[in-house]
């Protein structure tokens, strides 16, 4: 049996008066890939956050890798974050830094040095297919390679779980299939992937575990499911 | 040395900031330095005069060994004299021959016999003079008693307003100073706040985000403080030919080369806390 990897016990989330989650409960096992589906506003996006421990629950537990994300000391919090790898609608790219650059960030906070950087980040512009890219400035890119270059950065740590909230949001059919293959690719080497979206196509097509969420709950959660909120 | 890559962008990025910032630290070292070097000065030119005779006693004619010797041995129990020197009258004419070697009109007309022999007697401290000088004008030898107090007293008060004014303002600047670098850099916190936030996400550490912001500051501080050594020696050796003649007994100028590494030992030492006490309250305020 796969171990658990994240689990969320009677969890809610407070912003002032409104409640973005309620009493959630959901656990993901460690290699699974999950949708977490909804309309807008329904609770996709603070459940990924609340695992990135950005915020504390207002009530419950969260479980990451077996242990209590709210025991972990702020002094540790940056240890646990390099277990986990971030992708956003809008990429959140470092404007003044080259493609290169905004993927070596990503080791450097964890300590490499130069030369592993430039192996590392090398490496995987080159399988992501945007090393030609290498000195552009994310203004420059497409937006499909925008989301590459995100990717890259969300990965190259070699995270144990990709949190990726609306990915390909912000993109075209095509190019959004292009992520959801790399996504896929990356699934298939042992992350454990998180992935909010809206896109019906992509998660019918795929036929992964699918989480519905609506007013902040859990409505369904299927393996192979689809997408079932209009 | 990644952080020191860090900081170079940064300051290449916003160079009118970074020119600025520089720019104060420079105004308030180049106080700093310049008030230290005069308070120096004063204090040496207040010591050259302390440790001249601070008063001189002109013997009439009749004074004989024995009544110098007399007036030296109560002079010594008071147990307020440094120095005693006694002048005689071919001495003095040596002293006035060599002052004046080169007016020999003056030197025509002088003898020994014109000049009276003296006693040049300096004190433990400038307050002991009056007492000597009571001591010497009750002597019935002594025709006159020269006393430099009121030249002391002058000094040491221009001396104490100096030490003042020059704290004060340096007291304001490095305040002023502190207060610019915690600005500049929280207003580089402020507009990089995007950037510091996926920073966290991608698991840096406090110090991997604040280390970048707390190495400017020092940067600017320093950047400021080695430059306005740099001036500051510059000036003293521009000056140096203009003010040694009239400082000619006291050696001043040209200032010593210990003395300038020393002001700048103090001005690096200076920067980096000014430096690190500016943005470390930035980081501090806006980077929680």
């Amino acid at each position: 049996m796969a171990q658990t990897i994240v689990k969320f016990d009677q969890v809610s989330k407070k912003y002032g008066n409104t409640l973005a989650v309620s009493e959630i409960n959901l656990e993901v096992e460690a290699g699974e890939f999950i949708f977490l589906v909804g309309p807008s506003g329904a609770g996709k996006s603070t459940l990924l956050r609340l695992i990135a421990k950005e915020y504390p629950p207002s009530s419950g537990k969260i479980f990451v890798f077996e242990k209590d994300i709210s025991k972990i000391k702020s002094s540790n919090l940056p240890f646990y974050r390099r277990k986990l790898g971030f992708v956003f609608q809008d990429f959140k790219l470092l404007d003044d830094r080259t493609v290169f650059e905004n993927v070596a960030i990503a080791l450097e906070v964890r300590g490499h040095s130069d030369e592993q950087i430039a192996k590392e980040v090398e490496k995987i512009l080159k399988l992501f297919e945007i090393w030609p890219k290498r000195n552009l400035f994310p203004n420059q890119l497409s937006g499909g390679e925008g989301q590459r270059t995100a990717i890259a950065r969300a990965i190259i740590g070699k995270p144990d779980i990709l949190l990726a909230d609306e990915p390909t949001g912000d993109l075209d059919p095509q190019t959004s299939w292009g992520v959801i293959q790399l996504l896929n690719e990356i699934n298939s080497w042992g992350t454990t992937v998180m992935m909010a979206t809206h896109n019906v196509e992509i998660v019918n097509t795929l036929k992964r575990r699918v989480v519905s969420i609506r007013d902040g709950k859990i409505i369904k959660d299927k393996k192979e499911g689809r997408y079932e909120i209009h | 040395m990644r952080v020191f890559n860090y900081v170079g962008k940064n300051i290449r990025r916003t160079p009118y900031q970074a020119l600025a910032a520089t720019m104060i630290m420079f105004l308030t070292f180049l106080t700093l330095l310049l008030f230290l070097l005069i308070a120096i000065g004063s204090q040496k030119i207040l010591q050259h005069y302390e440790s001249k005779p601070q008063a001189i006693a002109f013997f009439k004619d009749n004074a004989t060994g024995e009544d110098v010797d007399a007036i030296e041995a109560a002079l010594k129990q008071t147990g307020k004299v440094k120095n005693l020197r006694f002048v005689s009258k071919d001495e003095a004419l040596q002293i006035y021959r060599d002052r004046n070697k080169e007016n020999p009109t003056l030197l025509e007309l002088v003898t020994a016999n014109i000049l009276p022999a003296s006693l040049e007697i300096s004190t433990n401290t400038p307050s002991d003079l009056a007492i000597v000088a009571q001591i010497l004008q009750q002597e019935p030898v002594v025709e006159e008693v020269v006393v430099p107090e009121d030249v002391i007293k002058t000094l040491t008060k221009a001396t104490g307003v100096i030490r003042w004014v020059g704290g004060v303002s340096v007291g304001f600047l490095i305040g002023f100073s502190v207060l610019v670098i915690l600005m500049i850099i929280g207003f580089k916190i402020r507009i990089k706040r995007n950037e510091i936030e996926i920073m966290r996400l991608l698991g840096a550490s406090t110090w991997f985000v604040r280390a970048p912001f707390l190495w400017e500051g020092i940067t600017y501080a320093l950047i400021g403080a080695v430059s306005a050594w740099v001036l500051t020696y510059a000036l003293t050796w521009y000056f140096t030919p203009f003010l040694q003649p009239s400082l000619a007994e006291i050696e001043l100028l040209p200032v010593s080369p210990i003395i300038m590494v020393e002001l700048l030992g103090i001005a690096i030492l200076a920067s980096l806390t000014i430096g690190f006490i500016g943005s470390f309250s930035a980081v501090r305020r806006y980077l929680k």
